[in-house]
């Protein structure tokens, strides 16, 4: 009986300590109010609020202000478009597609390095790709299938021009276990100082 | 009147919260890169210590002992820093707009500064009576307030360093605040408290 006595006055005592603590910061909350910019808090409503600093600013609200001001309404990577529409039809100024530099999924497809391929049912064999290329990367004969030595071939484009037919065209190498490489350039390192 | 000065010195120096009783540490490291945020801080963590561990010294007092509650001394004193810092945000907020913008997410932070706990619970430790313990969070607080500032001003110093790659950023910030902990053990036995 004690101990539930006990445990009834704890949780009692607890919760007035709390309340008069909530009825001082309640009083505190109205005395000290501070308008905000209702722009601002408009802004800050639409933003997601992962608080992630993507978009170089140290949270959403943060970034709301700034976007207030002037600043590019496309830097909020989480928010992605649907974000970027609605703070465009809340300004009234222009959709712009999402910053690249803090857009989320990375293209690394794009900027993997690209070599020349052979569309071999077009190829008609005429030679003139293997006489354009300068590091002899492409094999086969007179009226002969041509092919490309992926091994050998630079990406330099120059046998995309000559062909007569358009067969060749220029793919992203794939990534395999052998050409993967380290980049850490990739990932964005901020100094901390 | 000599006790409390003493209590005072031995807190700011000799006890030092950051560098002797290693309390404190993640705004000692987080918020130490700028003077200028720095000063904000400390200002804003001595207010909240001292009213802290006034507040806490008046609750575990006539609130806790008399109905034999000491077991929720650490849950209640945490209610305590939590509704002083809301408070200080609230005030700051209200009186320098530029200061709460400074200080930003860090502010909210000092709720889980585990210096201010300290402060509290370590006043229950030694039983300090009602000035002691006013002094006592104060000074934890200068004591603080002196390191970090300290350390800032050598932070920045260290930015425009040609310190060697591997020791960059948080490295040779580390290494610094602990050649300033060996620093402060100079001070041992300078005062008995």
């Amino acid at each position: 009986m004690s101990i539930i006595m006990n445990i009834l006055i704890a949780i009692l005592v607890l919760g007035v300590i709390s309340a008069l603590f909530g009825a001082l910061l309640g009083y505190a909350s109205v005395r000290f109010h501070v308008e905000g910019d209702p722009i601002v808090e408009q802004l800050d409503a639409l933003l997601p609020q992962t608080q992630c600093g993507q978009c170089g600013y140290p949270g959403c609200k943060p970034y709301a202000e700034a976007v207030a001001n002037g600043e590019a309404i496309n830097k909020c990577a989480p928010g992605g478009e649907d974000t970027i529409k609605k703070i465009a039809d809340l300004l009234g100024v222009d959709v712009q597609p999402v910053d690249d530099n803090h857009e989320q999924d990375d293209s690394s497809q794009s900027n993997r390095p690209k070599v020349a391929f052979i569309i071999e049912e077009d190829c008609i064999g005429c030679t003139k790709c293997i006489q354009a290329c300068p590091v002899d990367a492409i094999l086969g004969a007179a009226k002969q299938m041509h092919t490309i030595i992926i091994d050998e071939c630079t990406g330099c484009d120059l046998c995309v021009a000559p062909c007569p037919v358009d067969c060749i065209e220029m793919r992203p190498t794939p990534e395999t276990i052998q050409n993967w490489q380290w980049d850490l350039n990739k990932i964005a390192v901020k100094q901390v100082n | 009147m000599t006790d409390y000065a003493l209590l005072l010195i031995g807190t700011v120096l000799v006890n030092n919260f950051v560098l002797v009783q290693f309390l404190g540490l993640c705004p000692f490291m987080g918020v130490s890169s700028r003077t200028e945020t720095a000063i904000g801080m400390s200002f804003a963590t001595t207010f909240v210590m001292t009213l802290a561990s006034l507040l806490s010294y008046l609750v575990t007092t006539y609130i806790l002992v008399p109905l034999n509650l000491e077991y929720l001394t650490t849950m209640s004193f945490i209610l305590v820093i939590a509704v002083v810092v809301q408070f200080t945000e609230m005030v700051v907020h209200k009186t320098s707009s530029s200061l709460y913008r400074l200080l930003g997410i860090f502010l909210p932070l000092i709720t889980t500064n585990c210096a201010v706990l300290g402060v509290a619970l370590l006043n229950l430790r030694l039983q300090h009576n009602f000035f002691e313990s006013i002094i006592y969070g104060f000074g934890a607080a200068v004591g603080f307030s002196l390191v970090l500032i300290m350390f800032s001003a050598m932070r920045e110093k260290l930015t425009n360093a040609d310190v060697p790659t591997p020791f960059k950023g948080a490295a040779i910030a580390m290494i610094t605040a602990g050649l300033m902990s060996l620093a402060f053990m100079g001070f041992a036995g300078l005062v008995k408290i």
